[in-house]
């Protein structure tokens, strides 16, 4: 199943299907409480739909018999779970000081507009990128390192960009 | 991908002795390695005795307070009719270190045995692993290590034949830095809000799930095996003979404005300046080394004297100026605005403070700004005051060392490169109507 950019049926319930089901019991089945597969089941819902609607949360609070109101709580504390669709490839790139010294501003500079993107954060019009800044992804010595939905580039360049995006369909 | 660099002579190589060989990451790779033994025999040992030679060999906590390990096991109290818990921390968000990252991805098993012989030391039958989400290559090695060794049965119900229980789960995080903090991760393991929890009471008496819990750093829980097979005594040669108290071999993420970046496997005690200009190359053509922050971000950051003149361990880099931290160590060089680099540095705290206490969630914000407006070149004279009198009220008062993390290089900063925040200030150009009057 391809991560992010279903546009089509986000809101549709995830764990009514037998295999989602069955990986979340078994998830379900490491843990003295069901809340302490919130995360994991957030994270399920948000490989199935790209992103995590209220829904989605719904769904998730019910079957680990918390309130919606909690599971929303939770998912905005967190960074990586989507709260709206975003661009069919997510990027992501570190600009903490260690890669801002070696020319991570850069990177994300040419990222912006080989993209079409041109703003962090927004959708390219064509709908196929986001991209962001983020901190320090745990990869300083291989600067930069930069995050393509659940794929890491370690050392990207900004004489690299054109070719990574070129890889992505 | 692949390991950045051939080991250099003056490494000791015991953690990383593998890094690089990908057989090395199979279960049948591993045991050729002399994998599992330690874990054999430790499930045939009382837990006390792996506590007493862990204890002996003098190792300390990896992940940036220096705790010493054994001690830290010693607190929990074995067939206390209690569930224990082990959680190793793989949330490795602290800028500049990357060390946790290449241990599960070149050598998952060495941190599962690691876990296992902690678990079963402390008496706990399960040991949680909690990865950062973006860490999305070492979490698929990790899963597919367990897989291998819970199909083999070195985990599970009955480890190695022991009669024991022990088993290990990955456990993914979803992006917030505070996670690392050991109460913020039980929260966010069992499902909430990953904000820090006051101590007391401790994680050993009241942790994961309300039950005894012990939290250590993946380097730590993977140099166990080696000790248990080696001997404590075999640990503690790792060490300058002066300094018993910093032992075993450290690995050294090094990052920045360097000729060659990456992990370096150093004993204890090694010449710091020895290290950065040697071992990893030094400076970058034509330019000079100017400030480390030598073990990571939330360190005290060094001159270039203070850095040449430590040694490479927790007494020997308090002595210069600084703390080993997680040994994430930063270069930065004299081409760089190091301001604008402490400003980036304290709008990482800022984005990362879970907001819970007052002086943690206001003083990163008010910090950014006013570094931010520096950097700008609309800083004042009383900034550097200003941000010297908020740090005070972000240090030591809060539930977690957040607040005092992002107020360290401020402090640091001012009191060691003055000259460069002050140069900055003197840039702003006179208020119009100031220059009027004037
Ligand atoms: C804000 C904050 C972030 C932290 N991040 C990490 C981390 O990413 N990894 C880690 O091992 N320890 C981190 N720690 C330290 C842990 O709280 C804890 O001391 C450590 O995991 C204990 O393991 P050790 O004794 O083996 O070092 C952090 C602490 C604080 C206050
Ligand atoms: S600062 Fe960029 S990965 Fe750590």
């Amino acid at each position: 199943m391809s991560a992010h950019g279903h546009g089509t049926e986000p809101h549709a319930p995830v764990f009514t299907a037998a295999a989602a089901r069955a990986e979340l019991d078994d998830i379900l089945s490491r843990y003295p409480t069901k809340m302490a597969a919130l995360l994991p089941a957030l994270w399920i819902v948000q490989r199935e739909r790209g992103w995590v609607s209220e829904d989605g949360m719904r769904e998730v609070a019910e079957l680990l018999e918390l309130t919606p109101a909690y599971v929303k709580g939770v998912v905005t504390f967190y960074t990586m779970y989507h709260q709206h669709p975003v661009g069919k490839h997510f990027v992501q790139v570190c600009t903490t000081s260690p890669c801002n010294v070696c020319g991570a501003e850069d990177v994300v500079n040419a990222l912006l507009k080989q993209t079409g993107c041109g703003e962090l954060g927004v959708m390219s019009p064509d709908g196929k990128y986001t991209v962001i800044e983020v901190e320090c992804l745990g990869a300083c010595g291989f600067a930069t390192p930069v995050m393509i939905n659940e794929d890491f580039i370690d050392g990207v360049t900004v004489e690299r960009v054109p070719a990574i995006l070129a890889s992505l369909e | 991908m692949g390991y950045p660099h051939q080991p250099h002579e003056r490494e000791t190589l015991v953690l990383s002795k593998h890094f690089g060989e990908a057989e090395a990451r199979t279960l049948a790779g591993w045991k050729q390695r002399g994998g599992y033994r330690a874990l054999d025999r430790a499930l045939r040992m009382e837990p006390a005795q792996i506590v007493d030679i862990v204890k002996a060999s003098g190792l300390r906590g990896r992940g940036g307070a220096g705790f010493p390990t054994g001690i830290k096991w010693s607190f929990m109290k074995p067939g206390d009719g209690k569930p224990h818990y082990l959680c190793c921390n793989a949330d490795e968000s602290e800028p500049g270190t990357f060390k946790d990252r290449e241990i599960m991805r070149w050598t998952p098993h060495a941190l599962i045995e690691g876990c296992a012989i902690g678990a079963y030391a402390i008496g706990a039958e399960t040991a949680y692993i909690y990865i950062r989400g973006e860490f999305t290559e070492p979490i698929r090695v990790m899963e597919a290590a367990l897989a291998e060794a819970r199909a083999a049965g070195i985990i599970g119900s009955n480890a190695m034949g022991s009669g024991r229980k022990v088993d290990v789960w990955v456990h993914r995080g979803a992006g917030a830095y505070i996670c690392g903090e050991e109460t913020a991760m039980m929260n966010s393991l069992e499902g909430r809000r990953g904000n820090p929890r006051i101590k007391p009471p401790f994680p050993a008496v009241a942790g994961l799930f309300g039950q005894p819990t012990t939290i250590n750093n993946v380097e730590t829980l993977a140099a166990v095996p080696d000790i248990l097979v080696n001997g404590a005594e075999w640990y503690t040669k790792f060490s300058r003979p002066d300094n018993p108290k910093s032992t075993g071999t450290k690995l050294w993420s090094v990052c920045g404005n360097i000729q060659r970046p990456g992990n370096y496997e150093m004993v204890m005690g090694f010449p710091f300046g020895e290290f950065l200009h040697e071992v990893c190359g030094g400076a970058l053509p034509g330019r000079k080394l100017r400030a480390i922050i030598p073990g990571g971000s939330s360190v005290p950051i060094q001159t270039l004297d203070e850095a040449e003149g430590s040694l490479m361990d927790y007494e020997g880099m308090i002595a210069g100026g600084s703390m080993l931290g997680s040994a994430g160590c930063i270069v930065i060089d004299d081409a760089q605005n190091l301001v604008k680099q402490i400003a980036r540095l304290v709008r990482f705290y800022a984005h990362e403070s879970c907001a819970q206490c007052t002086q943690c969630r206001e003083g990163t914000g008010w910090s950014q700004r006013i570094m931010e407006r520096i950097v700008a070149g609309d800083g004042t004279a009383e900034d550097l005051d200003t941000l010297l009198s908020i740090a005070d009220n972000m240090t030591g008062k809060t539930i977690c060392v957040l607040s005092d993390s992002c107020a360290t290089p401020i402090v640091s900063g001012i009191q060691k490169f003055r000259e460069d925040f002050e140069a900055l200030i003197k840039r702003r150009t006179m208020h119009p109507v100031a220059a009027a009057v004037a």
